[in-house]
């Protein structure tokens, strides 16, 4: 069937439904408000807040001043550097994350569904924590000292790339777990080699999964903090770290300003490119679950690429293991056993076993909260537009979800505390307001999950249950959500994480009586007292056993997902 | 009809489950709101006072102490600056030397002045002619040497500022850097203090040239790089505090294994003071007071590895012991701090990003 026919039929099945032409805009705004309004409260008021300080700095309006900033030498290197190290990472990351996601989710071989979690650990593990695991590794004294890597550009792309390829992985593998293979086996019989397979007919299919993936790590690479920080050696800025230091040490809000204007406007660039690069022609697709197969002889460079990316991820945990079963040097569980006090010298408030506690109830407000959000921006705007201009609104909703990957926790931080200060949005001491952050952080990840496979649902299915006689929300049940269910759940094991492993925004928010397990990992990391490092070494092992358990469970639930980025 | 009954089932369910079992933080009272019978104080994440403690200023004052602690003492004074209008609560505490003047230019603290136990108002901050900010709590930023690694190599430790350029101690010194790390600018002024506003930047050059080695934070310093911290670091001089030598003393030693190099130290003092615009004047001067009193004071060095301000407070035994502080140590204008603290920053920058 031709894209003509197909339009003709689509319209023709539409003018039967009930649907006017005034109610269509209404029922998109009444689909988009909850959403929209938890996303000006929490992000662009705190935002606008604090640009507003930069720019009306003695009263008066002074943009001038601002854009003078752009122009000094400094902001040229920050610049540059933020955009060469994230481009480079994301595109290692990609390589890397590629062969592993075929062989995580197209083969099946033992150990598969642990390693699967297992390299999902990073995305959730303390920058403060990994800095050091990473640079006892590759410090003068530890065993890849040899490579003088450390307070090099190197180690700050290594440090990127460990990051955020479990991010690829799970994105892409999603869109590969559901891949008809029958094209690709039909163009092998008529002669192709697998590598022409892959790049003719299995790498264009994943195309859109691709650049989602790889626009997602860009922001996250390009906001990077600790890793920039901790690994450069100071010798290099980003114009996130540039952001922190102007905000929080120097109160520099123009110069502030001027750099925060610039992460916005480079997160739209980027949304518009891979918005772009993402689409095709049609994006509904006929998921096939292929059921995954024993590895073969052409499985063996996914598979050792794999296993080389396994190990590139281990060592710095195994780093962190190995520290903390050490008390004065020799072997012991002390570390763990001390987790349930609160530290040497009374180091915390609670224990970290409380921590973990306040964390994992606070990633479960964080996950319900962002996937019901999530799912209202994903039914907004996937449904079909009538008119250009409605699809326009539909896409800006989408990509205005996208936006807090892109602005930095400090400015949010310190906007919330000077815009969230009046009745009614007087939150600054509310308790959700910790969940709440960490749900805008998660929602771009669960948007970019559902939106696709909603995408793929062909309208006729939708219309058919209306000319059955169905109502709007018996076609959204009947319709939409078997196919969206396992997604959602891949989402919501996602923004799990994300929660469990937030840093930058919480320690900002978070109460003194209920610390995370993260903000209490800082503390201890950042007190002397012998036992301490120790203490916090132990501790961010427990969160890593506790995401990998959380992922594991998550991925039972899941069973094979059709969800892709 | 059989899918939406199973959905409201497992969403009744999924809500009952989670209400019960407390997993979610929803309907949880907000245990720290403010209300007329508390006192909201606001500090940074290094701020502890034991339980017994708090237990005590809330029976004597009759009011509940609500903590909101965050960032550290640059981020505790810019929240500060940025809500005084509306401030975050009663009375603020942990604002140090460095970044006094900016509060106090911003108009954030209210002046308080009452009858300061003896030694208080040794610390008191330069130019704060009003009062507004309360001494609580001292403690020296200093270079540390690893004692052990220099015996074992037969080597004299450095110590002075110059001794660190010196090309016998080449490649053995790691600190944090000045702009990400407090304890960083701390020395950075030290510098400053001890070279001048013009000369500072040359001792910095040789200092880069004899390979010092910089990081983002203490803890990276102190933990990776530093011979006796808590991985296997191979550099014996680190930048700390004066009180750094009191946490490496062996099981079973006389002596700690690190030392403080006393002519090398920049000194902080931490204040507390009563918010300009506070809801609860009353309980907010209380626990001004309350912070210097002996209780808080004999706390301070177990909790937050600082010395006392006030005269004849006993110290833990290890403090007393092997804690020395320097009776002399650098000191920069804290207006000149405030005026310069950007350009000194960019200029530093430079020079050790090269």
């Amino acid at each position: 069937m031709t894209a003509r026919t197909r339009w003709s039929n689509r319209t023709r099945w539409s003018s039967r439904t009930r649907w006017s032409s005034l109610s269509r805009p209404l029922a998109l705004a009444g689909l988009a408000v909850v959403p929209v309004l938890v996303l000006g409260v929490f992000f662009v008021l705190p935002v606008s807040g604090m640009l507003q300080l930069g720019f009306w700095a003695d009263g008066s309006f002074d943009p001038g001043a601002v854009l003078e900033v752009l122009g000094r030498p400094r902001v040229h290197r920050v610049v540059w550097f933020t955009v060469w190290s994230a481009s480079v990472a994301t595109a290692v990351a990609v390589l890397l994350g590629l062969p592993a996601a075929h062989a995580l989710h197209r083969l099946r071989f033992p150990g598969r569904d642990v390693v699967r979690a297992a390299l999902l650990v990073p995305f959730v593990l303390p920058t403060v924590v990994v800095g050091v695991a990473f640079r006892q590794l590759l410090g003068e004294a530890g065993p890849l000292g040899f490579l003088r890597l450390d307070g090099t550009a190197v180690a700050i792309l290594a440090g990127l790339v460990f990051f955020n390829v479990a991010v690829v992985i799970r994105v892409v593998g999603a869109a590969w777990e559901s891949l008809d293979p029958r094209p690709g086996e039909a163009a092998a019989a008529l002669g192709a080699s697998p590598a022409q397979v892959f790049r003719t007919v299995t790498l264009p299919a994943l195309r859109p999964a691709i650049v989602s993936a790889a626009s997602v790590v860009f922001l996250f690479c390009a906001t990077a903090f600790g890793v920039v920080l901790t690994l450069g050696g100071l010798r290099y800025s980003s114009v996130e770290t540039e952001i922190y230091l102007l905000t929080t040490n120097l109160l520099d809000l123009q110069a502030a300003a001027a750099l925060s204007i610039l992460q916005l406007v480079a997160v739209v660039v980027l949304l518009l490119v891979a918005g772009r690069l993402r689409a095709v022609p049609d994006p509904e697709v006929s998921r096939v679950l292929a059921r995954p197969r024993w590895p073969a002889r052409g499985d063996v460079w996914a598979l050792t690429s794999t296993l080389l990316l396994l190990v590139l991820v281990a060592a710095p945990i195994a780093t962190l293991v190995v520290g903390s079963l050490h008390v004065d040097g020799d072997w012991s569980l002390g570390n763990y056993r001390a987790l349930t006090t609160n530290g040497t010298h009374q180091a915390l408030l609670v224990p970290v076993t409380d921590a973990l506690v306040t964390s994992l109830r606070t990633a479960v407000d964080a996950t319900w909260m962002s996937l019901s959000m999530g799912l209202l921006v994903a039914f907004t705007v996937t449904r079909r537009s009538r008119s250009r201009a409605e699809r326009r609104v539909r896409r800006g909703l989408d990509g205005l979800f996208m936006l807090p990957l892109g602005v930095s926790a400090v400015t949010l931080g310190f906007g919330f505390l000077i815009t969230l200060d009046e009745p009614p949005l007087d939150l600054r001491s509310s308790p959700l307001l910790v969940p709440i952050a960490q749900a805008l952080v998660a929602l771009p990840l669960v948007v970019r999950t559902i939106v696709p496979v909603l995408a793929g649902i062909n309208d006729r299915q939708r219309q058919a249950a209306a000319s059955l006689g169905a109502g709007p929300l018996r076609a959204v049940l009947t319709v939409d959500l078997p196919v969206v269910w396992k997604p959602l759940l891949a989402a919501g094991g996602f923004a799990f994480a994300v929660s469990l492993g937030e840093f930058g925004a919480t320690s900002f928010l978070a109460r003194e009586e209920h610390p995370t397990l993260p903000v209490v990992i800082y503390r201890l990391i950042g007190h002397p007292g012998p036992m301490n490092y120790g203490m916090a070494l132990a501790a961010s092992v427990v969160l890593a056993a506790t995401t990998t358990v959380v992922m594991l469970v998550v991925e039972r639930l899941r069973v094979p997902s059709v969800g892709a980025f | 009809m059989k899918s939406s009954r199973a959905l409201s089932a497992l969403a009744a369910l999924t809500t009952l489950g989670l209400t019960v079992t407390g997993c979610s933080t929803v309907g949880e009272e907000s245990s720290d709101t403010s209300t007329d019978s508390s006192v909201v104080l606001v500090t940074h994440d290094s701020f502890v006072l034991p339980k017994a403690l708090k237990k005590k200023f809330e029976q004597e004052s009759g009011y509940d102490l609500v903590v909101r602690a965050s960032g550290d003492a640059g981020q505790l004074t810019n929240k500060l600056v940025l809500t005084k209008d509306d401030p975050i609560g009663d009375v603020a505490f942990g604002v140090d030397n460095t970044f006094a003047s900016r509060a106090l230019d911003a108009g954030v603290f209210a002046p308080y002045s009452f009858d300061e136990p003896a030694g208080a108002a040794d610390y008191a901050l330069p130019g704060d002619d009003d009062h507004r900010l309360t001494p609580v709590d001292n403690g020296n930023v200093c270079v540390n040497v690893d004692d052990t690694w220099f015996a074992d190599h037969d080597q004299a430790p450095p110590k002075t500022l110059d001794d660190l350029t010196d090309p016998a101690y080449q490649d053995l010194f790691v600190l944090p850097g000045a702009a990400t790390s407090s304890t960083g600018m701390a020395f950075l002024l030290a510098t400053i203090a001890a070279y001048g506003e013009d000369g500072w930047q040359g001792y910095w050059s040789k200092l880069m040239d004899n390979g010092a080695k910089l990081t983002a934070g203490w803890s990276d310093a102190y933990e990776v790089d530093f011979t006796q911290g808590g991985g296997s670091g191979d550099r014996p001089i680190v930048l700390s505090y004066d009180s750094s030598p009191a946490f490496t003393v062996p099981k079973g030693a006389k002596t700690s294994s690190t030392s403080a190099l006393l002519d090398t130290c920049f000194e902080q003092v931490e204040y507390a003071g009563v918010l300009e615009g506070a809801g609860n004047v009353d309980g907010a001067e209380a626990f001004v007071r309350f912070m210097d009193s002996p209780e808080v004071q004999a706390a301070l060095p177990e909790s937050m590895y600082v010395f006392p301000v006030v005269d004849g407070v006993k110290l833990p035994s290890d403090w007393a012991r092997y804690a020395v502080q320097p009776t002399d140590s650098y000191a920069v204008d804290p207006a000149d701090v405030a005026a310069h603290r950007d350009e000194w920053l960019r200029d530093w920058s430079d020079i050790t990003s090269r």
